[in-house]
């Protein structure tokens, strides 16, 4: 029974700490070019420097 | 980058943003290219590509016009259209707080379920009413949160006195969870927290998924009135020219239209001779030569010299507004397919109410006390809530539309699956639709050198051919030579000097009925002929298509004689010179012998047609007026994805067929059980979440079904 005033709050911090990530990603725009974000993993950055 | 220093500083707060829509992104070699290369243009300061949506935001000064940054994303290869200011605003925000709503129940209900767990499996005395407690407490804010769509959707109905699908969900979570309270609050057994939670976020999965069908689509009618002028040079009577906004021209009036730009009226030429771009409304490649008495309309656009023009009809009453408002009353015609989900679950909700009262009061006769009878009434309420039919159709929908995507065609609206696979005759535009709408030159005559200089003229016109040889000559990568004083002739071509000899694209001698053009480069001269070519799969798509049970024939408004020689080569028969009235009557006739139409046209002509047909489908080359008349677009050059729109299609129904009679069967045997009280308010959650996630599931077999075959 002790257990659980140490377990019910952790369990319920880390899902509200899973909450507050999700609601951050999304108002900064994760969400917003999935496929976008996919390809531009493959852009190279290397033709920025011949310049 | 290359943006000069003091711009940062000062000018950074006046930067204004610009959206354009580019369907022509495929791959992050594209997203790269905009991005490093559109900043280099003077006075752009940063592009943004999304590559979901295909658009791009610019932010620059605000003295660069819109029409600046299009010519420049074109001289990167892509097509562009200038935006309306944030047309998806509203709808974005929509979808932001269900997804918003959809995490806070999805925090909630593992919460809440561990807890539900840990009672289920024997807490009791002490610890269980601590957890009820508990459970009240992350539930209730929870529910206020994630049931607001809910909420207010059933208020609005009721408000209307009209009952939707909204009004059992919200009744039968409100009750619950006051349920729920009341049992905590005196300490007893059960509570049902859980139920109500994941009800919500079940639900709210679907809202999402459904939300997120809607706003890949639209950009609003008014993107087609974006084409006309803004506004005109008038010629005052003394002679000078003021320029007056579009909406305040009156007819009567004389303006004069320099070269490059677009009509803001119709009007008929009084001075000058010119050759005009008129693609948009006629959707015919070919320049049309102008002179004095000719009648020209808004959006054409002049591409040689300066012309007056004496105006006729003006704002509302020009030829494009007419096809505008077209399109919008045919659009309108059609909204009497009210989605066949919605009919059902309207005709349901009702039903749902008065069983739930039915058993409250059979129970209540029976002598089971008003709790008892409270909870068997929340438990037929939950089982019977009409989820698995609301996502019999969504689900289907997204699933093919998703499989569709990836084949290269965009559906824009749920409900065009549903038309699509009733179609069963096909009628499609010539230029632009079964061909590709470009002249494409053929340049394997010219040497490495010839393609540099061809280009550097070429990319100096707004004229169709140079745009097509530009084109041709870009996907080769070829690089432009440098070309000096490059002077335009109306009428004969380009000029200019190329290491000091003159260098010319011109207007062969010997012109037949064949497009043409003479690059002439010192002494030599090489002459590039133009063809507008098939779609190299045509034939292919136009067989797909009658295996399918649809015939096809082709209804253009272009001349007699190119429309016959492309309908002998496919052996179809064919309509040339229609109006965009005469379509409208086309498409009519066909109905009224009972037959279902898909329209596949790509001009600005074929609008109504587009919006009154059954179903319509547009390439994504066609006018922004068109995509947005269309139920579907394709992108690229095949023409394939037609014929795979009706083949999902027709899957797609199946499928949904098939949800049906499973929702259907599942309600039949749950009602009677949740009636005769055999059902808690859990296992109802948990029957109705299982029936939704078999419809789900059954859907997602379609994902593999525009694979196979093709």
């Amino acid at each position: 029974m002790t257990g659980l005033t140490f377990l019910i709050p952790i369990a319920l911090g880390m899902g509200a700490l899973g909450l507050a990530a999700f609601f951050w990603s999304m108002k900064s725009g994760q969400y917003d070019d999935l496929d976008g974000a996919a390809n531009r993993i493959l852009i190279d950055e290397e033709l920025e420097e011949d310049e | 980058m290359n943006a000069p220093a003091a711009l940062d500083q000062d000018d950074a707060a006046k930067l204004v943003g610009t959206r354009f829509t580019v369907p022509g992104m495929r791959c992050a070699g594209c997203i790269a290219k905009i991005e490093r290369e559109l900043p280099k243009v003077e006075g752009i300061e940063a592009a943004r590509v999304n590559f979901s949506s295909k658009r791009v935001a610019v932010h620059h000064l605000p003295g660069i016009e819109e029409e600046r940054i299009s010519e420049a994303l074109r001289e990167l290869g892509f097509e562009a259209q200038p935006l309306a200011e944030n047309p998806l605003g509203q709808e974005a925000e929509e979808k932001k707080q269900l997804t918003r709503a959809l995490g806070v129940a999805g925090f909630g209900m593992m919460n809440v379920m561990l807890l539900s767990v840990s009672v289920w499996a024997g807490a009791d005395g002490a610890t269980r009413e601590l957890f009820h407690w508990l459970s009240a407490l992350i539930a209730l804010p929870v529910i206020a949160y994630s049931g607001r769509p809910f909420f207010s959707s059933a208020l609005m109905a009721l408000r209307y006195r009209r009952t939707n699908m909204d009004v059992p969900i919200a009744i039968g979570v409100i009750l619950a969870t006051a349920l729920s309270l009341y049992e905590t609050i005196t300490g007893g057994e059960h509570a049902f927290f859980e139920s109500a939670v994941m009800l919500l976020f079940f639900l709210l999965a679907g809202r999402v998924l459904d939300a997120e069908m809607r706003t890949r689509t639209r950009a609003g009618i008014g993107a087609l009135l974006g084409r006309m002028g803004k506004s005109a040079s008038v010629i005052g009577a003394d002679g000078a020219t003021r320029r007056v906004d579009a909406q305040d021209l009156e007819p009567g009036m004389l303006v004069l239209v320099a070269a490059g730009e677009a009509l803001a009226a119709d009007g008929e030429v009084e001075e000058g001779s010119s050759s005009i771009d008129n693609a948009m409304l006629t959707g015919e490649s070919t320049p049309e030569p102008v002179g004095k008495g000719s009648a020209v309309h808004a959006g054409a656009i002049n591409l040689g010299a300066p012309i007056r023009v004496r105006l006729t009809r003006v704002a509302e009453d020009t030829a494009i507004a007419e096809i505008a408002r077209l399109m919008d009353e045919a659009g309108q015609s059609r909204s009497h397919y009210v989605r066949i989900a919605d009919r059902a679950s309207r005709a349901y909700a009702p039903v749902v109410h008065t069983l739930a009262l039915l058993a409250f009061a059979g129970w209540m006769i029976a002598g089971a006390g008003w709790y008892q009878s409270a909870v068997i009434a929340i438990a037929v309420l939950i089982i019977t809530c009409p989820c698995a039919m609301g996502l019999a159709v969504p689900a289907a929908q997204v699933v093919a539309s998703g499989a569709l995507l990836k084949r290269g065609l965009l559906v824009k609206d749920g409900s065009a699956l549903e038309r699509l696979a009733e179609c069963d005759v096909a009628l499609f535009d010539k230029t632009g639709t079964l061909t590709l709408g470009e002249p494409r030159p053929d340049i394997s005559r010219l040497s490495d050198e010839d393609r540099a200089v061809a280009l550097g003229l070429a990319q100096n016109s707004r004229h169709p051919l140079s745009r097509g040889l530009a084109d041709a000559l870009r996907a080769e990568g070829v690089d432009a030579a440098a070309i000096d004083d490059v002077t335009e002739l109306a009428g004969s071509g380009l000029a200019g000097t190329w290491k000091g000899v003159r260098a010319a694209l011109e207007r062969p001698d010997e012109t037949g009925a064949v497009l043409a053009t003479r690059l002439s480069v010192g002494e030599r001269a090489v002459t590039l002929t133009f063809a507008d070519p098939l779609r190299p799969d045509t034939t292919a798509t136009l067989e797909a298509l009658g295996e399918a049970g649809l015939s096809s024939s082709i209804l253009s408004g272009d001349r007699e004689q190119a429309v016959a020689e492309v309908a002998a080569r496919l052996g179809l028969e064919a309509r040339a010179a229609a109006s965009p009235q005469d379509k409208l009557a086309a498409l009519e006739r066909l109905r009224e012998q009972g037959r279902r139409p898909l329209m596949v046209g790509d001009g600005l002509n074929d609008g109504p047609a587009l919006a009154a047909a059954h179903a319509s489908i547009a390439p994504g080359t066609a006018s922004d007026a068109s995509q947005q008349a269309a139920d579907a677009v394709f992108i690229g050059e095949r023409l394939m994805p037609v014929a795979l729109a009706i083949r999902v299609a027709r899957a797609t129904m199946r499928i949904v067929r098939q949800n049906f009679v499973f929702a259907i069967g599942y309600n039949l045997l749950a009602i009677p059980l949740a009636l005769f009280g055999y059902v808690t308010p859990l296992i109802a959650a948990i029957a109705m979440s299982l029936s939704s996630l078999v419809v789900v599931a059954n859907s997602l077999r379609l994902a593999g079904s525009a694979k196979e075959a093709s």
